[in-house]
């Protein structure tokens, strides 16, 4: 179909479009800057910028050289994030199911109203929660868990200090994302067809039955997005972590000791009192992190749209 | 003997019953079972080496698991299996609730006592570390949010709205891309946006700035405001497209005189998402804006505070008064997000209706 377009329409069209594209660009120029900034620290180190283990800024003079690598932040990132959707999943579909199947519907919607706001509580809250009032309980979880499985080489703490370890950063990431898988399971969970669930009990089939035979299948792959975005979140964490984990720069599974950190925590860390050429490392680090997160977050995007049209 | 009376006799009197619904006394029983399970619990970690009130909760679940498997012996496997997995999805909602409820608990019983009439109006100029709490205050760091989180609405807002008319009005070739780019920019980790405007403005300007922040932040909250504001644009229905169409406008016309006024207060909820997903943001103003002691008006002019880095501060410092002042600066945070939500939540059932 040939539409023509008058004038004013034209010129309101482009002003859109514009707009609109607007996002595109910022997007673009993020990577490109953090690229264009960072890419000498990326001649200059080549693979070992991701494979090595240094972070040393050097002395200026030449006599200790520079060496930037962010493996061990890489890996810790991969690492906390890890447990921490460990933890959020299963709790998250529990809630989410709680929330759509179990709930007295007169609490339902308050429960909701909770839930968007929960998912608003700035990072910077679950840091101080974390370090005020969760960490004691955690480092008492920790000293259990390698008191009973300490023979498991990722449980092992040889000095029996148990906090500020990737293991209670992991899980105050945890918390922080269960309220937006939550909210993206429960909003799939909540379009499963009425009839199909109506069906299974009308053959007799308990809550649970029609749960497991028709709401999770049909809410699996909108759950794996939610999984992803919250993903998306605990890799890009800044403050939370930064606030409960020690930056130390070593390749560490032991996730009860009290060493670790990611890349985030990392530029927070060392922005301060950066030289220049620490700097171009810093924003080398920030293209790594933008690139991880923005794959995470596109597959995820497109997951949950795919679902969203199949559904609708 | 009248015939109507013998048929009175027969008649019984339909009670409405409720089968869906416990019975009274069965609540009550339920009420008091778990009391009982409670205290028992209660004492379980009085006795033992259980500890704490995480330990106290899993005493209890463990109670009421055992009671389920218990009570659910000889009803079927299927009937069975249901009370069991219920009980487990319960206990795995109220682990997935408590943290945030934990934090809410936290910031009212801990910043509650650092608040006092001059909080909202006072600055850090004068405050040491460890002057008690009847001194000093959050007033520059409102002002410095406030200054901030309105430059990032302005620039965002035009933005947005332009992105949903594009994506619901307009429809362009790039109506997929602009939607997943928008979709995928939320997840972009927010000191990465710091570190952008960082390389961008600061390298630029040569200072750090309230305006530098604010920009970071507006990385943050266009994706938000771009999506509600397509959201709402979506509920507008399209016969008043089409009577408008009708009535001879142009496209131009039809979405900036017919279309926009009338979710006029769906975009101002779009704008206060925005504000409420950006108002807490730490890291990106860790590398932008800084932070100062004193009230400042000019967002151009050198570092300033704002509510997260005068909280992020205070911890940084560590004294006892000072983690006192962050908490209590965190629940005046954690108000100003609610009264958004809640100014949101209003405006947004205005729409519908």
């Amino acid at each position: 179909m040939h539409v023509v377009y008058s004038t004013g329409d034209r010129i309101f069209r482009r002003v859109v479009t514009a707009g609109a594209v607007t996002s595109l660009l910022v997007l673009a120029l993020i990577g490109l800057f953090l690229f264009a900034r960072g890419v000498e620290i990326f001649r200059d180190m080549g693979p070992k910028f991701i494979t090595g283990t240094n972070w040393t800024a050097g002395s200026g003079d030449g006599v200790i050289p520079a060496e930037f690598s962010i493996g061990p932040m890489l890996t810790g990132t991969i690492v906390t994030s890890l447990i921490a959707l460990f933890f959020a999943v299963p709790l998250s579909i529990a809630g989410a199911l709680y929330m759509e199947f179990f709930a007295p519907v007169k609490i339902r919607r308050t429960l909701v109203s909770l839930l968007d706001l929960a998912a608003a509580i700035p990072s910077l809250f679950f840091g101080l929660w974390g370090v005020q009032v969760f960490s004691s309980m955690g480092e008492r979880w920790a000293a259990l868990t390698s008191h009973y499985l300490g023979w498991f080489p990722l449980f092992n703490n040889e000095l029996g200090i148990f906090g500020r370890s990737p293991f209670i950063a992991g899980l105050v990431l945890a918390a922080m994302i269960v309220p937006i898988i939550t909210s993206v399971s429960r909003e799939v969970y909540s379009r499963t067809p009425r009839e199909l669930v109506d069906s299974c009990y009308a053959l007799g089939g308990t809550r649970w039955g029609a749960i497991r035979a028709v709401v999770l299948p049909y809410g699996r792959s909108g759950v794996v997005g939610g999984a992803m975005l919250g993903l998306g979140r605990a890799l890009g964490e800044t403050v939370a972590v930064y606030l409960l984990l020690n930056l130390v720069f070593k390749y560490n599974f032991n996730i009860l000791e009290s060493e670790g950190g990611n890349i985030a925590s990392l530029i927070a860390t060392k922005f301060g009192e950066a030289t220049p050429y620490e700097l171009k490392a810093l924003l080398a680090a920030g293209f790594v992190l933008f690139l991880l997160t923005l794959s995470v977050n596109m597959v995820a995007t497109a997951v949950v749209q795919r679902t969203a049209k199949a559904r609708s | 003997m009248s015939t109507t009376g013998e048929l009175a006799v027969d008649v019984i009197e339909a009670v409405p019953t409720q089968p869906w619904h416990k019975p009274r006394a069965a609540q009550r029983r339920d009420v008091l079972t778990y009391l009982a399970l409670a205290v028992a619990a209660y004492a379980i970690v009085m006795v033992t080496g259980v500890a704490g009130p995480d330990g106290w909760a899993l005493v209890f679940f463990v109670e009421i698991l055992l009671l389920t498997v218990l009570r659910s012996r000889g009803i079927g496997r299927a009937k069975s299996t249901n009370a069991i997995v219920s009980t487990v999805i319960g206990a795995g909602a109220v682990v997935a609730f408590a943290p945030w409820m934990s934090i809410f608990v936290s910031l009212i019983t801990k910043g509650f006592h650092g608040l006092y009439v001059g909080y909202l109006f006072n600055d850090m100029r004068v405050t040491t570390p460890d002057d008690e709490l009847n001194m000093g205050g959050v007033g520059h760091a409102l002002i410095g949010s406030m200054l901030m989180v309105l430059i990032a609405t302005a620039i965002t807002l035009p933005l947005g709205i332009l992105s949903g008319v594009y994506l619901t009005e307009v429809r362009g070739r790039l109506t997929k891309v602009v939607r997943f780019v928008i979709q995928s920019m939320s997840g972009v980790p927010s000191i990465v946006a710091g570190l952008f405007i960082y390389t961008t403005v600061i390298a630029l300007t040569g200072s750090f700035s309230g305006f530098a922040g604010a920009l970071a932040l507006s990385v943050l909250m266009l994706p938000t405001v771009a999506r509600t504001a397509e959201e709402v644009l979506k509920l507008v229905p399209e016969d008043l497209r089409a009577a408008s169409y009708a009535l001879g406008a142009r496209q131009w016309r039809s979405s900036l005189m017919v279309v926009l006024p009338t979710v006029r207060s769906g975009l101002t909820t779009a704008a206060i998402l925005g504000v409420a997903r950006v108002v807490g943001e730490t890291a990106p103003l860790l590398l932008t804006s800084l932070s100062n002691n004193a009230f400042k008006f000019n967002p151009f002019d050198g570092p300033i505070a704002s509510m997260p880095m005068y909280i992020f501060g205070l911890l940084q410092i560590g004294t006892e008064y000072s983690l006192n002042r962050a908490w209590s600066g965190s629940l005046v945070l954690m108000l100003i997000v609610l009264a958004l939500f809640v100014t949101a939540r209003r405006l947004g059932g205005k729409d519908k209706r």
